[in-house]
């Protein structure tokens, strides 16, 4: 823990130094402004591939799904919402892949049914004897109370996600393009989605706090959606949808300080603008 | 191309020892029998054609050879010359793509997922960029690897699909020919390469088709199916029985 302080210490320097502006002054802009650097980059390399093998409503049910966690883990007696909360979403995620295979009803209806029934229980366990007020704080998140030790556990999720991008995209990207022939060619299709699935709950149940219930899926959808107006190819598809997420968390948390608007909700607004601008370059670029 | 006459099939480079067999495969679900007792015998260089009514459960002995589906029966791939049962490598080539308009994906990125441990969306491979080329060419489809999937032709995604299948090559190459979106110079185009792959590589093809002028004059085996197979034979005895003339006319 020591070592941790330390350590932080030396980057709030570096980050004082280099961006001499005054809201830079304080620790809890210095934290937002980390964890928006290393989960914005994230919400848009995921984001690519829950738009291609349309998942938003997946990813969704996902968020909606951390609520029941919590309140699992209040029940059960588990100090660690973290823990509490991802070990919920896992089991939702693998369930909810599990059903929808078996292709008895359409994936929309089991995914809508699932998320409003655990979404109940998860407000009726947390509201005995009216007690919500204290969660409410989740719906839209709070980025300017985000602490160094949640900052260590992003950088975690960052590594894991690079790595599984890193040695699993091919196989995620041909398995969402055509199943029977991602199988043909000798990969496992339902490890390779359930490992998907699994690191996008992870990473909900991480930012949720700070982005909030509410929004969090448009941090992950809007950034890919704008990208593919403009992309020829997955290469460009990637940087651009990166290049989009940061500069809407950067800009969006400078905003929110500057107008003491919530962090997660600016964030979005600068998105959506993003995506109709791209939806105007295309269209543009249509009549030509 | 097509006009050439039955009695003429075209001698094929395969080695014609290499012989598949398909036993007792039958497809079960939700209780409901789909195919029953299916029995195949597939030889290198040979083309059998899977024709029947939509619903035949055509698509569905596709899917059971390869595997996707849970079935019975079992399928035994062997050298004739040894006897020695190897390994069978299938080839498939899908109807359509589960690909949305819009989506940035280019024949490159399709093709390199499969045959490339270098991630897609981080750079273009110069050494993968070349082997894809030289397999579209295969198919006059070397201009395409830079256009995006979403834009293709249904003839331009079929010979891309179709170099995909044979890379690396399979002993089995199993096509399920669109039923749309491919116009006639497009599947000529298709046909031609079908015959080529015949001519050209050592590998047996299983193809659902329904075009039964093709069938006809390029087929060496024809199967009629119906849940069971109803008539098999070369392709007069298929589609002058009896049995073909009351399923279609």
């Amino acid at each position: 823990m020591k070592g941790l302080v330390i350590y932080m210490e030396t980057i709030y320097e570096i980050m004082e130094n280099m961006l001499p502006f005054s809201w830079m002054q304080y620790n809890f802009m210095k934290n937002a402004l980390l964890a928006v650097l290393i989960i914005t980059p994230l919400f848009g390399i995921l984001g690519t591939m829950i738009v291609n093998n349309r998942m938003a409503f997946f990813s969704d049910a996902l968020g909606h799904s951390a609520l029941t966690g919590i309140a699992l883990g209040v029940i059960l007696g588990i100090t660690n919402t973290y823990l509490a909360m991802i070990l919920f979403a896992i089991i939702f995620a693998l369930v909810l892949n599990k059903i929808s295979r078996r292709k008895t009803l359409s994936t929309d209806t089991v995914i809508s049914v699932f998320s409003s029934f655990s979404l109940a229980i998860g407000l009726v366990i947390l509201s005995r004897g009216g007690n919500f007020a204290k969660y409410s704080s989740l719906l839209v998140g709070d980025i300017l109370s985000i602490t160094a030790k949640e900052l260590t556990y992003l950088v975690l999720v960052f590594i894991l996600t690079m790595v599984f991008w890193c040695f699993g995209f091919n196989k995620l990207h041909s398995v969402s393009a055509n199943e029977t022939l991602a199988k043909s060619k000798g990969i496992n299709c339902n490890l390779i989605q359930d490992c998907f699935s699994i690191i996008i709950a992870i990473i909900v149940m991480f930012s949720i706090r700070w982005v909030g219930i509410l929004i969090i899926n448009a941090l992950l959808i809007l950034p890919a959606a704008s990208s593919r107006n403009l992309a020829a190819n997955m290469r460009e598809y990637h940087l651009f949808s990166v290049i989009i997420s940061v500069f809407s968390g950067i800009s969006g948390l400078i905003i929110s300080y500057y107008f003491g608007t919530a962090t997660g909700p600016t964030i979005v607004i600068v998105a959506s603008v993003i995506f109709f601008l791209t939806l105007l370059i295309r269209s543009l670029s249509n009549i030509k | 191309m097509l006009k050439r006459s039955s009695s003429q099939k075209l001698e094929s480079s395969a080695c014609g020892f290499h012989c598949i067999k398909i036993k007792d495969i039958s497809v079960n679900a939700g209780g409901q029998l789909i195919i029953d007792n299916i029995n195949l015998h597939i030889h290198c260089g040979k083309i059998t054609a899977i024709i029947g009514k939509n619903g035949a459960g055509k698509s569905t002995l596709i899917k059971a050879i390869l595997g996707e589906i849970k079935h019975e029966g079992t399928i035994e791939f062997t050298d004739l010359r040894n006897n020695a049962v190897s390994n069978l490598k299938i080839g498939y080539v899908p109807q359509h793509m589960n690909i949305e308009k819009n989506t940035p994906m280019s024949v490159y990125d399709l093709f390199a997922a499969y045959i490339s441990k270098v991630p897609v969306f981080l750079r273009k491979s110069s050494r993968t960029s070349k082997l894809i080329n030289e397999q579209l060419r295969v198919f006059q489809a070397q201009d395409l690897i830079d256009k995006r999937v979403s834009d293709l032709s249904g003839g331009e995604l079929q010979r891309v699909l179709l170099s995909i299948a044979i890379t690396p090559i399979p002993n089995l190459l199993l096509l399920d020919e669109p039923i749309s979106g491919v116009d006639r110079n497009g599947m000529n185009l298709f046909y031609q390469n079908i015959i080529k792959l015949k001519t050209d590589y050592d590998l047996a093809m299983i193809i659902v088709s329904h075009d039964f002028d093709f069938v006809r004059k390029y087929a060496d085996h024809v199967i009629l199916l119906e849940k069971v197979i109803i008539k098999e034979g070369t392709p007069e005895e298929v589609l002058d029985s009896e049995e073909f003339k009351s399923m279609f006319l």
